[in-house]
């Protein structure tokens, strides 16, 4: 009679449950909220020409914080004009060696006033307070910084031509990381010597009106920044208005093709950040639990509103019930709550908006057949919630396979070779990232030059810098943001 | 003795690395400045321009796989090719009336601009890629990658100088190009396509087109698997080109064909234009023990 071996232990852990509640922690600094937000155009706040204004919710508590001014067409117009003005009058023919000292100045009273950045970031938006006051603010002063330096020495990004920017830049960006793509956006334009008309997003507008203070402070001239609040319609004035000759939009794959449609017949020079439905790659050799970790980080990272978030686990066959389990084990101690509260993981979802459709993609995933787990964490009884959620037995046609959900669910897969990840990987419209996890350096190069993606992070994840640039393949868009790949892209090459 | 008959060519149109006639059977009867019957040229059509696509999609990874050094040898052997037979590429270029030194000023640019790429094949990427400082312990470096199949549409105008020099720059980084010649001047397309098949380039890596830009625009426009579109085309094409592009995110890179193009000025080439057919690809790697 064949002896059965024992069963090896299971890993021993310490499982604490609900025995203990962590005492609350809030971050209580003020924000120095105002109760009404106007328009920022050529260096002065101004109510909207038609005297609308739309309220902004804290989605933690779906409570107001502040009414934002809604602009619309003419107001677009005129903040357009004070760009061109500003343009011709000042910028445009400012050297570079000045611009990049007001942008000097910029940075560093964003790094002044980065606490009350970030807790302003974080009612408004939902985010968890340690996000953005470790990342979403700082990196925002370093884009600031980093594009300061770049001001005086342009003609070195295209080596043997001449560089010239395009005048006024029309510029439309998410909610997701709302100060964060306001720097993106505004720091590299304003260093190649344009004037920016932005529009921040609908439910995030707080910061960049708030950044129209530090334009102030800075002392920068009347015009270089203007921040125009609104919906869908203010975002495409500025897209359609005939001064910006050059159009930067970070937003949905949809909305960016409609944008492009709309500028068909138009020469403007256009950038496009948009979606993506990034693999996350685990090798059988990977470490573990780096991986795990990585894994975590890549979709929880914001509530998965992100465009780059690896919503999509490859796991190599042989480990993915390892894999599944030590995940399980890790999401269960993410904390799902407050975001003003310091050790929250995972905050608010942006608006009810988003968190049906997220909702609805989970429900379409249960629908397709595939296996859903969450971590049946309790959620706050007000305030747009969504637990960590994972996915098993999805297969690659699957909605949660192929649509971007940003939101915090992660759909697993697996493969066998590596031949087989790289295809499941590729096989979708969109191109933003992708990650790797391998011990073998050989394979990471391989993987790396095979992913169709802007950026490959291996053995890490959603990692991000000035230096570093960033954007899609395929449907994820075109152009580049950081580096001086991106740079150039706020230059003409004359 | 009574002086020998010569023989006409056909022209046919260089796809997938073979000659062929378009799939229609179409033809346009070209005629040289005097007015005299010349040759008749293929009509290509939307089915041949998506059997060209095909060509490319096949020669793709491998041509992208070739090395740097490589590229660049295929590329100076086409410039051998093409001043062996540069009297020819000179009728061919003053057939519908240029003269004689015009003809041959477009054709000595056109082998220059071919060695002029040549050089760029393996220098390209340390001019446009980056090792960049992150704040953070990583090792973080941007490299270049071809974006896959290039459609490349020619203006009327410099036939050949326009037309290599829009092809050049993506073949130099590793892309596929399909290209539709002038609409009025087909003819240096044919003989250009005759020296790509000669000079060691993989079948498919260029496929030259000849027919009505009014017949295939749309198709260049819709056509999910061209990455990119280059070319020289008149306001009308640009904005069917531009909202076909919307629907899979295509890159568009569309000079003004209404207005005077110099082809053979400096800025006409060079790691600009490459770039603009190239994706930029960012890797991540911690630093650490």
């Amino acid at each position: 009679m064949p002896k059965t071996l024992p069963k090896p232990n299971p890993a021993r852990e310490l499982v604490f449950g609900e025995l203990w509640e962590f005492d609350p922690a809030p971050e209580t600094a003020d924000p120095k909220l105002k109760k009404r937000y106007d328009l920022f155009i050529n260096g002065s706040f101004v109510a909207p020409k038609k005297g609308k204004y739309f309220p902004t919710i804290n989605p933690a508590h779906e409570t107001k914080i502040a009414d934002i001014a809604l602009a619309d067409a003419a107001d677009v117009n005129s903040a357009c004009i004070a760009a061109q003005k500003a343009f011709v009058s000042v910028w445009g023919k400012m050297p570079g060696k000045e611009r990049g000292k007001y942008l000097y100045r910029i940075a560093r009273l964003l790094q002044d006033r980065a606490r009350e950045f970030a807790i302003a970031e974080t009612l408004d938006g939902g985010k968890p307070i340690k996000e953005s006051r470790d990342f979403d603010v700082p990196m925002a002063a370093a884009h600031f910084f980093y594009h300061a330096g770049w001001a005086d020495k342009l003609e070195h990004l295209a080596p043997g031509r001449q560089v010239a920017p395009h005048g006024v830049v029309g510029q439309v960006i998410p909610w997701n990381f709302p100060l964060l793509m306001l720097a993106w956006k505004i720091a590299p334009a304003l260093a190649a010597g344009n004037c920016v008309v932005l529009k921040p997003a609908e439910t995030t507008s707080i910061t960049a009106l708030k950044f129209g203070e530090i334009c102030q402070e800075a002392g920068l001239p009347n015009g270089v920044v203007n921040i125009v609040s609104g919906a869908a319609e203010t975002g495409a004035a500025v897209m359609q208005h005939p001064l910006t000759t050059k159009v930067a939009f970070t937003g949905s794959t949809e909305v960016g093709k409609s944008i492009m449609r709309s500028l068909a017949g138009t020469d403007k020079k256009m950038s496009m950040e948009l979606g993506g439905k990034a693999a996350n790659i685990v090798f059988d050799d990977a470490p573990l639990d780096q991986a795990v970790e990585g894994i975590v980080n890549g979709i929880f990272f914001n509530q998965g509103h992100v465009c780059c978030a690896g919503s999509r686990l490859l796991v190599q066959e042989s480990i993915a019930d390892t894999v599944l389990a030590k995940l399980k084990r890790r999401i269960a101690v993410l904390r799902v709550g407050d975001p003003m509260d310091k050790n929250t993981d995972l905050g608010a979802i942006n608006s009810r908006e988003q968190l049906t459709k997220i909702t609805d993609l989970v429900q379409s995933g249960v629908e397709d057949g595939a296996e859903k787990y969450d971590t049946g964490c309790k959620l706050p009884a007000k305030g747009f919630f969504f637990r960590p959620t994972i996915f098993t037995n999805v297969s690659m046609s699957h909605r949660i396979a192929r649509e971007e959900i940003f939101g915090p669910v992660l759909s697993i897969l697996t493969f066998r070779t590596p031949e087989e990840a790289v295809e499941k990987a590729n096989n979708t419209p969109y191109g933003l990232s992708a990650g790797v996890w391998t011990d073998k350096g050989s394979r990471i190069l391989k993987m790396s030059t095979q992913l169709k993606a802007g950026v490959v992070w291996a053995n890490t994840y959603n990692k991000f810098d000035p230096t570093s640039p960033f954007g899609g393949f395929k449907e994820s868009g075109f152009g580049r943001e950081g580096g001086k790949q991106g740079l150039l892209d706020y230059l003409r090459v004359v | 003795m009574p002086p020998r008959l010569h023989i006409t060519k056909t022209p046919k149109c260089y796809v997938g690395g073979a000659f062929i006639r378009s799939e229609s059977g179409r033809v346009t009867a070209l005629h040289d400045a005097s007015g005299a019957f010349f040759a008749n040229i293929p009509q290509c059509t939307r089915k041949d321009l998506r059997n060209a696509v095909e060509a490319a999609a096949k020669a793709g990874p491998g041509w992208a796989k070739r090395s740097a050094f490589n590229r660049g040898q295929i590329l100076y052997r086409l410039a051998e090719m093409m001043e062996a037979r540069a009297v020819e590429l000179t009728e061919a270029v003053a057939l519908s009336g240029a003269s004689k030194a015009e003809a041959a000023r477009a054709v000595a640019a056109s082998i220059e601009r071919v060695v002029h790429y040549a050089g760029w094949t393996d220098k390209y990427e340390q001019i446009l890629g980056s090792v960049n400082p992150v704040a953070s312990a990583h090792f973080n470096f941007t490299v270049t990658e071809p974006m896959g199949i290039i459609g490349v549409i020619a203006p009327d105008d410099s036939p050949l100088l326009a037309l290599i020099s829009l092809i050049l720059p993506a073949i130099t980084s590793g892309n596929c190009v399909v290209a539709l010649a002038s609409n009025t001047q087909p003819y240096p397309s044919i003989l250009l396509g005759e020296m790509l098949a000669t000079c060691d380039l993989p079948g498919g890596v260029v496929n030259l087109l000849t027919g009505l830009r009014s017949e295939m625009v749309p198709t260049f426009a819709t056509h999910e698997h061209l990455r990119a579109l280059s070319g020289a085309v008149k306001e009308a094409d640009r904005k069917t080109l531009k909202l076909g592009a919307a629907e899979s995110v295509k890159r568009v890179h569309l000079l003004k064909a209404e207005e005077p193009i110099d082809w053979f000025a400096d800025k006409m080439q060079g790691v600009e234009e490459i770039r603009a057919l190239i994706e930029f690809k960012t890797t991540w790697h911690p630093v650490g023990a």
